[in-house]
């Protein structure tokens, strides 16, 4: 069985290369249908795109597949060809094979370990054609993909400003279920933090911004209420996270003011997150009992020892792809030695009942069963160890010997030559 | 023979305290290694005190030494409920020194020695377990809010690492040390009950007083933290107080009465 890949990656190729090649998920689907349709039957294919990758996975039982893949890649970019030629890697079987499941793993990745690659390769793999190798390949690439993430954290860490300020509020407040937030200021940033903090079950109470507008339209988009910044006093009293990224040139949110606010909390905890540079969140607030502040540097700071974090933990998810790489070699390399098994099996299955036929008709009919069960027994019991030590021996370099031994032994596959 | 699972016990105790301080760094090895002792340890504490229940015609901890061992057993029995889910690992560094040396106490004073020893009655013995489960719960429920003290500092100081070492967060901690609290004012209130249906004027001492003042503490947290809201860090304190209360002044008018 050949197994081949072709593909464009970040590592390799520019956004504007990349974008040539990219294509949708019908796409994805309709290629690999056609690639598997265009050989008749004889190639298996998969085509996983994604925001940084398109890549396209061959297979096929007989023949060269590497070269398909990469006529196909190179017809994708189309008067771009050229250009991607020499970005583009191929690589084969083992080695193909271990990529994606690196990718699987989001080893790959831009970003160590991000979640939505691993839904990706799994939309690629049910929506392709795959056969029997392209199936166990990716299924064991799924495996990969999911132990990396179990038994690692590499995609528990947040890898930007509003995933940290986000997991900084599940710190404080564990649930973020009926959590209040209030964003002062409609920047770009705080709605990326706000919608963040929303997908993890917060409820954004009011948006208070200096140009109304903007915070009404803000604010239907994420089912608040709008309010001007001078009410935004009257927003804070019951709000648990406080996202603030207005333009003022001083402190919007100061201790003093928002001493009465904070009283009414009754030692109820509140979380600042200062996106604003200039601040707007007065850093003597942080001295307050029950308040957190973190401004963008901090922020960022938590990103950055998040992402070493994540690096750390890539070392151990490394050895789990390794380990499920293995697993995919000794699965491949047995594969050599079923056909020397399925001979045996069939010859001896051949003499038994042969055999079997010459005296049959001298049993009794109560007998008859016994003898067909002793003897299919004895024929199982005398491969049983044969078949295990050919399988565990074809993972290793004198794999293929063995099975030619057999083959000598037992003269198998002679048949048709005399 | 018996005697001699205080060994293993102490040993895997002082090998999990070891591997807590470890964990502090984040690495997850360390908490693995800290867990699988506080396991082991417990289970050949265990069996020593079945040994010690076998051989005994009535309740064998009744001595000051041998209640050290059945506390510190319990201590660690309401670590396990929690420590096994990998956020909650570092409560065993406040929890698993204490136990250990609850432990070494209890075999200096010979509490872990399996001989036959006289009754008191059941009253006595449901006392002294009623007040032993109650003082496990505040020595668990003072490391939960010893806990919750140490995350609120790095969030408070902003440690740019503190989503690395992932702990539970303060709401968690803050919630779970006030139930375990009120789990052990329960037993503690039971506990007193059971003992005054044996007491005589005569008999009151510095011990009683000292333990009707954690009580009162208790009970004051407890009010306090649903009548005007005393959370966080404040109830935190007041759980560290009431432990050392516990920790401290207790044992000593014991001896002293």
């Amino acid at each position: 069985m050949k197994l081949a890949l072709a593909g464009v990656s970040h590592h390799t190729a520019s956004v504007e290369l990349r974008e040539r090649v990219a294509i949708d998920g019908a796409s994805t689907s309709a290629l690999a249908r056609e690639l598997a349709r265009s050989s008749e039957g004889r190639h298996e294919a998969v085509v996983l795109s994604a925001c940084n990758r398109t890549e396209l996975y061959l297979a096929s039982r007989d023949g060269d597949v590497a070269e398909a893949a990469d006529r196909a890649l190179l017809a994708l970019a189309g008067a771009d060809a050229s250009a991607l030629a020499p970005v583009a890697y191929r690589l084969a079987d083992e080695s193909a094979a271990l990529h994606l499941f690196r990718v699987a793993a989001g080893l790959d990745s831009l970003v160590p370990g991000e979640g939505e690659i691993l839904g990706q390769v799994r939309d690629a793999y049910e929506t392709g054609a795959p056969g029997p190798l392209l199936d166990r390949t990716f299924r064991m690439a799924l495996h990969a993909g999911r132990r990396a993430r179990l038994e690692t954290a590499i995609g528990e860490s947040p890898a930007s400003v509003p995933a940290a300020a986000a997991a900084l509020a599940q710190q404080v407040f564990d649930r973020l279920e009926a959590r209040r937030v209030v964003l002062v200021g409609a920047g770009r940033t705080s709605e990326l933090t706000a919608r963040n903090l929303r997908s993890r079950g917060a409820t954004v109470t009011a948006v208070v911004n200096r140009t109304f507008d903007r915070a009404e339209r803000l604010a239907a988009s994420l089912g608040a209420r709008a309010l001007a910044l001078e009410d935004v006093r009257d927003a804070l009293a019951d709000a648990d996270v406080v996202v603030c990224s207005t333009s003022a040139a001083g402190f919007v949110l100061t201790a003093e003011a928002l001493a009465p606010a904070l009283r009414a909390r009754r030692g109820r905890p509140v979380l600042f997150v200062d996106l604003a540079v200039p601040r707007d969140v007065d850093p003597a607030l942080a001295a307050v009992d029950g308040c957190f502040v973190y401004d963008v540097d901090d922020l960022e700071a938590v990103v950055s020892a998040s992402l070493e974090g994540r690096r750390a933990e890539a070392v151990a998810a490394e050895r789990i792809v390794a380990a499920e790489a293995d697993r995919f070699r000794a699965w491949q390399a047995s594969l050599a030695v079923v056909p020397a098994i399925a001979s045996l099996r069939a010859l001896a299955e051949e003499i038994r009942s042969s055999e079997l036929a010459r005296v049959e008709a001298r049993l009794p009919e109560s007998e008859r069963e016994v003898v067909e069960t002793v003897t299919a027994q004895i024929v199982n019991k005398l491969l049983h160890l044969p078949t295990i030590r050919m399988k565990e021996a074809a993972v290793t370099p004198d794999g293929l010997v063995y099975a030619d031994v057999v083959r000598h032994l037992f003269g198998l596959g002679e048949e048709g030559e005399t | 023979m018996a005697e001699l699972l205080v060994w293993p016990a102490l040993i895997a105790y002082g090998e999990a305290a070891v591997a807590y301080a470890g964990g502090l760094r984040g690495v997850g090895r360390f908490g693995r290694l800290g867990i699988w002792g506080v396991r082991v340890g417990w289970l050949a504490q265990t069996a020593l005190l079945v040994a010690q229940a076998a051989t005994s015609d009535g309740f064998p901890w009744g001595t000051w030494a041998g209640a050290l061992n059945l506390l510190s057993w319990l201590v660690v029995t309401g670590y396990l409920a929690w420590g096994s889910n990998p956020r909650y690992r570092l409560l065993g560094l406040g929890v698993m020194p204490v136990a250990a040396t609850l432990l070494v106490l209890a075999w200096a004073g010979g509490g872990t020695g399996v001989h036959a020893s006289d009754g008191g009655g059941w009253t006595l013995d449901v006392h002294v377990g009623l007040m032993l489960a109650a003082f496990a719960s505040f020595t668990v429920a003072a490391a939960v809010a010893g806990l919750y003290l140490f995350e609120e500092r790095r969030l408070k100081r902003r440690d740019a690492g503190l989503l690395r070492l992932r702990l539970p967060s303060l709401e968690a901690l803050d919630r779970l040390a006030a139930r375990i609290a009120l789990v052990g004012l329960a037993l503690l209130s039971a506990g007193i009950l059971v003992g005054l249906t044996r007491l005589r004027a005569a008999d009151v001492d510095v011990a009683m007083t000292v333990t009707i003042l954690i009580w009162a503490l208790y009970v004051a947290a407890l009010v306090l933290r649903r009548e005007v809201g005393l959370r966080g860090r404040r109830l935190a304190w007041s759980l560290v107080a009431g432990f050392t209360l516990v920790a401290f002044v207790l044992p000593l008018t014991h001896f002293a009465s």
